[in-house]
């Protein structure tokens, strides 16, 4: 069993182990530890190699903050770049040291130490402009890369989304925001508290403190109780508030929620008011080789004795620039680890810091030049901070601190501003920019006393109560002189652990221009990465201001961004992966499609529909042109529900019609349709489809398919922004008319066996007539329009009589050979007639008068969506791309978007080929093509640019079969 | 993500509203305005620093289209500034 665990006391449970893996060994740790506390209590000292020079490193954080040691977890609970020190250890736990091959104690990455005078700040920016980054990616990610991204979902849970509201949200649960959450629960408000830990308390579990007339911790517990049952308080541990967006709404990540099928729960908080109590984080002392494993922050070292009953080492050296490491230095004793000195760079000790370390040497004045040791920390060099010679103290543990840095993330992300303070020589939050509040260590309240009152006060306000009376409490006063770096370092003294950033690459970039801190910070990779730099930024900030000669608020910060630490994807995801994060649209007869063999497409706006029908045999193509000749010279039928379907109401009907369409719509007579454009007010085509007025008031519009949504909120802009006094009334009835299409010759045949009391007579029913009735006893809407260019009748039922109506059809349509037409078969017929498809042939560029529907423009409307702008811009161009069709010579197939260019040369394109299809009609290959002057250039001879060949195209008129139309008339 | 205030469902997340744009002046007849006119009709968008009006569309909603002011510096939603146009 672990031999470096104090006798007694700690948050672990002694008395429960736990089995665990890491980088291969078999280890044991305690219910209640971390990874890193586990591995430390197994006397593991080297967990990790450094990103860019594979140094080797231990841990150096007890929390977040961990710049170092980053693990993946395998197996189950796989998900990569993890600081050791906030993994809870859990039976079975396999983990391994990211960045290291084949183990952190022998790496050969190491090797890059020995250039590492090669490969300073900027490296990769200077070294890989040329010829191209991607050369050099694979290999750089490999040797500077973090954990592998984990591969399958994971298995045992999964994630959610949940969506909440408060009057208080608090992040932080140590003593400033417990104290705030108490008095706002007993005020009645609803509070939301979320902290980070595993356990309530912050900084009260690493230390030993009294509250009242007992340990801090008693007090803890008897507050957690209280809110517990406190029906309008949510409190949630292991919970981590890691981004403040506007209008107070909050990111909280819970990981380990209350449902045990449940990974994660990421909550989308909005808040009426927020405080900010998320203490403080220690910063780091910038020394010779303060990356040695056994070098940590004095708080993590005194979180380790305290909670996790870790003896951590035999000899310890302390090394301060401020009060707080006395009480570490003190709890270090006290779980039997010989303080060699404590060094400290003030020359002035404070005598209620000395007076709690009264047996261990204090070395005023003083500073470590420089950590001793190879795999792990030997012992330190010790100078006076003037000058002076040094000294040598053996040690196998060098707590150090900086100072405390509140913790202004979130603070930041709302916006809220900060201010530099001298004498806490760090950044505290000054005017809000949201209802936000900060208290506590985050808000430079450095003691305990000082938090608790803050935390009661800030909730008391926001509760509009008297303030409650708060426990006692003692703490040692705080007081800390700046130290950014130590001068007469030597070896390499890192501002950024995590991302091996030294004060040289500081300096460095500031000699090469990069002064301002942003600048700093992207060229150096300073303060980037899991962490953050959230140990070191201040660091990096004192080391610009110090060569600058500037005071640091004149440096300033960089932006605080989110996520504040690590949030897995699954958890901003939640429900929403594989088949319902965009769910596809169904019509009735998708069981019918399938059953009889369909390839299935999206075929827009998340339509699911067959695109072609394959038979025991048949190739892609042979399908195709099997489906192209049924509708060409018998009958086919397909399903035109997804057609975007609009019904208009109201006596403004016609005249809204004629703004939005270039043609006139008002015109029409009852029980009439018509094809028309529309435009946008800048003269883009946007939609086309065919209008039908079923009465005087009423109307049916369609649109195209994939843009259905989009012509809905144009309609509703319209009416609702420029005509609202117009009477008009829009309604989306895509889903409640379904349709079967049937087409070709035979078609009117196939009516006629359906049975229906409509006259289907073409001159009872022309081409663009409608008439209501029944088809088959089923009520019905029959249409006569065309998307294939043979005669055709939409007939339209409501969604639960079309699987009834589409197996008549078949019965019906047996005889002469009817079959199910899919998507591509009509992409092809629809190419032979030349009718256009968004998106194909319609670009931002392209006007009706290019698409040789100029008719479609009325003259004698003084006004419509696009007119003026179309005409405009044909005013002020010539040499528009306009629509032909295209013969590709010899007969073959050529890819869409393939560029035309004089002479197939290199040269500027002079149109594009929008859809080639084989054309059994033509029994040949088909194209529509844009070309500059198209539409004077027929039977010209043109160039299809492609990259291994240049084919010649003649150009015809964009219509390849039936030009007079008689066929859809018939 | 913003909490838009609607004016018939009240406050209600960003997330169900399509953004519509700043709102520019009224169309002009483009019969009475020179081509420059109609031009920098349709191309010029407001888009100061500070308070814009722009429109929303409460499409996962009630199907409004509702204007609001709202600062670009901070996503602030204020009331309509005494010298808006």
């Amino acid at each position: 069993m672990p031999h470096n665990r104090t006798e007694t006391g700690g948050r672990i449970d002694r008395g429960q182990m736990v089995n665990f893996t890491f980088n291969g060994h078999k280890l044991q740790g305690f219910a209640g530890d971390t990874l890193a506390s586990a591995l430390l209590a197994n006397g593991i000292r080297l967990t990790a190699r450094s990103f860019k020079y594979h140094r080797p490193r231990g841990i150096v954080g007890a929390g977040i903050e961990e710049p170092s040691t980053l693990v993946e977890l395998m197996g189950d609970d796989a998900s990569g770049n993890r600081p050791a020190t906030t993994v809870p250890l859990r039976e079975g736990m396999i983990a391994k040291t990211v960045n290291c091959w084949p183990s952190p104690g022998f790496d050969l990455g190491a090797i890059t130490q020995l250039i590492s005078r090669f490969i300073p700040a900027g490296f990769y920016y200077k070294t890989f402009k040329w010829p191209g980054w991607h050369l050099y990616e694979p290999s750089i990610r490999k040797a500077a890369g973090l954990a592998a991204a984990p591969t399958a979902p994971p298995k045992q849970g999964h994630f959610e989304n949940r969506f909440g509201h408060c009057d208080l949200l608090i992040a932080g649960a140590g003593p400033a925001g417990l104290m705030a959450a108490l008095t706002a629960g007993r005020a009645g408000l609803r509070v939301m508290i979320a902290d980070e830990g595993t356990e309530a308390g912050g900084s009260l579990l690493n230390r030993r403190l009294t509250i009242g007339d007992g340990p801090a911790l008693d007090w803890v517990q008897g507050v957690v109780d209280e809110l517990d049952n406190l029906p309008n308080v949510i409190h949630l541990q292991n919970a981590t508030v890691w981004a403040y967006r506007e209008h107070n709404y909050l990111m909280v990540n819970e990981r380990a929620p209350d449902n045990p099928s449940l990974l994660e729960r990421n909550w989308r908080m909005r808040a009426g008011h927020v405080i900010c109590a998320t203490g403080a984080i220690e910063r780091a002392l910038v020394f010779g080789n303060n990356d040695k494993p056994g070098v940590m922050l004095a708080s993590a070292a005194q979180a380790y004795v305290n909670r996790y009953g870790v003896r951590l080492g035999q000899r310890a050296i302390v090394f301060t620039n401020n009060n707080s490491a006395y009480a570490v230095a003190a709890d270090l004793a006290a779980a039997g680890i010989t303080v060699a000195a404590i060094v400290d760079s003030r020359m002035d000790v404070p005598e209620e810091a000395r007076s709690m370390v009264a047996d261990i040497d204090i070395l005023a004045g003083h500073v470590v030049t420089t950590a001793r040791g190879r795999r792990q920390v030997r012992g330190a060099a010790i100078a006076p901070v003037d000058g002076g010679a040094s000294q040598q103290i053996a040690c196998d543990l060098l707590a150090h601190s900086g100072g405390w840095n509140p913790a202004v993330h979130l603070w930041s992300q709302s916006r809220g501003a900060l201010r530099y303070d001298d004498a806490l020589t760090s950044f505290l939050p000054d005017r809000p920019a949201q209802n936000a509040t900060s208290i506590g260590a985050a808000d430079g309240q450095m003691t305990l006393a000082d938090a608790l009152d803050r935390g009661a006060r800030a909730a008391a306000d926001v509760a509009g109560v008297v303030r409650p009376d708060i426990p006692k409490s003692t703490d040692l006063p705080y007081a800390v002189t700046p130290l950014w770096r130590v001068k007469q370092a030597t070896g390499k003294a890192f501002l950024d652990i995590q991302n091996d950033v030294t004060v040289d690459d500081v300096h460095l970039a500031l000699r090469e221009g990069y002064d301002n801190v942003e600048h700093v910070k992207r060229y150096t990779t300073g303060g980037m990465g899991i962490d953050q730099g959230k140990t070191g930024n201040i660091n990096i900030i004192g080391t610009v201001a110090m060569q600058q000669g500037v005071p640091l608020d004149e440096v300033g910060t960089t932006t605080f961004r989110s996520p504040y630490s690590p949030v897995s994807f699954g958890a901003i995801g939640g429900l929403r992966e594989d088949s319902v994060v965009l769910p596809y649209r169904h019509t009735p007869v998708t069981d019918w499609n399938l059953k009889n063999g369909a390839f299935m497409y999206e075929s827009g706006a998340r339509w699911r529909r067959p695109g072609y029908f394959p038979q025991a045999g048949e190739s892609f193509q042979e399908t195709i042109n099997r489906e192209c000749r049924i509708v060409r010279n018998g009958v086919g039928v397909y399903d035109g529900s997804p057609l975007g379907t609009f019904e208009f109401k109201g006596r403004d009907v016609g005249r809204f019609l004629d703004h939005i369409y270039t043609n006139i719509m008002s015109t029409l007579k009852p029980r009439q349709g018509r094809y028309g454009l529309m435009l946008s007010d800048d003269g883009l085509i946007i939609d086309d489809g065919v209008a039908l007025r079923l009465s005087e008031y009423r109307w049916i519009v369609s649109t195209s398919t994939g843009h259905a949504d989009a012509m809905n909120s144009h309609f509703e802009e319209l009416l609702q922004t420029q005509f609202p006094d117009w009477n008009v009334f829009v309604t989306p009835v895509t889903s409640q008319w379904n349709n079967a299409t049937i087409c070709g010759p035979d078609a009117r045949d196939v009516m006629q066996a359906l049975g229906t009391d409509i006259d289907i007579s073409s001159d009872a029913l022309p081409f663009m007539g409608f008439a209501d009735g029944q088809v088959a006893d089923i009520p019905a809407r029959v249409v006569r329009v065309s998307f294939t260019g043979e005669l055709s009748f939409e007939v339209n039922v409501a969604p639960r009589d079309l699987p009834a109506l589409w197996g008549k059809i078949m019965i019906a349509g047996a005889p002469l050979g009817i079959a199910p037409i899919g998507s591509e078969a009509n992409h092809v017929l629809r190419v032979e007639k030349g009718f256009l498809s968004l998106g194909h042939e319609v670009d931002g560029t392209i006007d009706p008068y290019d698409l040789g529907l100029g008719w479609a423009m009325s003259r004698k409307k003084p006004d419509y969506l696009g007119k003026h702008a179309v005409a405009i811009r044909r005013a002020g161009t010539s040499n528009r791309r306009e629509l032909v069709g295209l013969l590709p010579e010899p007969d073959q197939m050529v890819p869409e978007g393939a560029p035309l260019t004089p002479g197939g040369d290199r040269k500027p394109t002079e149109g594009l080929v929008t859809a080639c299809v084989y054309s059994t009609v033509n029994e040949r290959w088909v194209g529509l093509a844009l070309l500059e002057n198209g539409q004077s250039r027929h039977d010209e001879t043109v160039h299809v640019r492609l990259k291994d060949k240049i084919v010649v195209a003649r150009v015809t008129p964009p219509i390849h079969y039936d030009p007079a139309g008689e066929r859809l008339r018939s | 993500m913003m909490n838009i205030p609607c004016p018939f469902c009240g406050p209600r997340n960003e997330a169900e509203f399509a953004f519509g744009g700043p709102v520019k002046p009224d169309r002009p007849d483009p019969n009475m305005v020179s081509e420059e006119e109609w031009a920098a009709y349709l191309t010029q968008v407001p888009n100061p620093l500070g308070p814009v009006q722009e429109r929303w569309w409460h499409v996962k909603g009630c199907g409004t289209w509702l204007t609001i002011w709202r600062d670009t510096r901070t996503h602030d939603i204020v009331v309509r500034p005494a010298d808006a146009s």
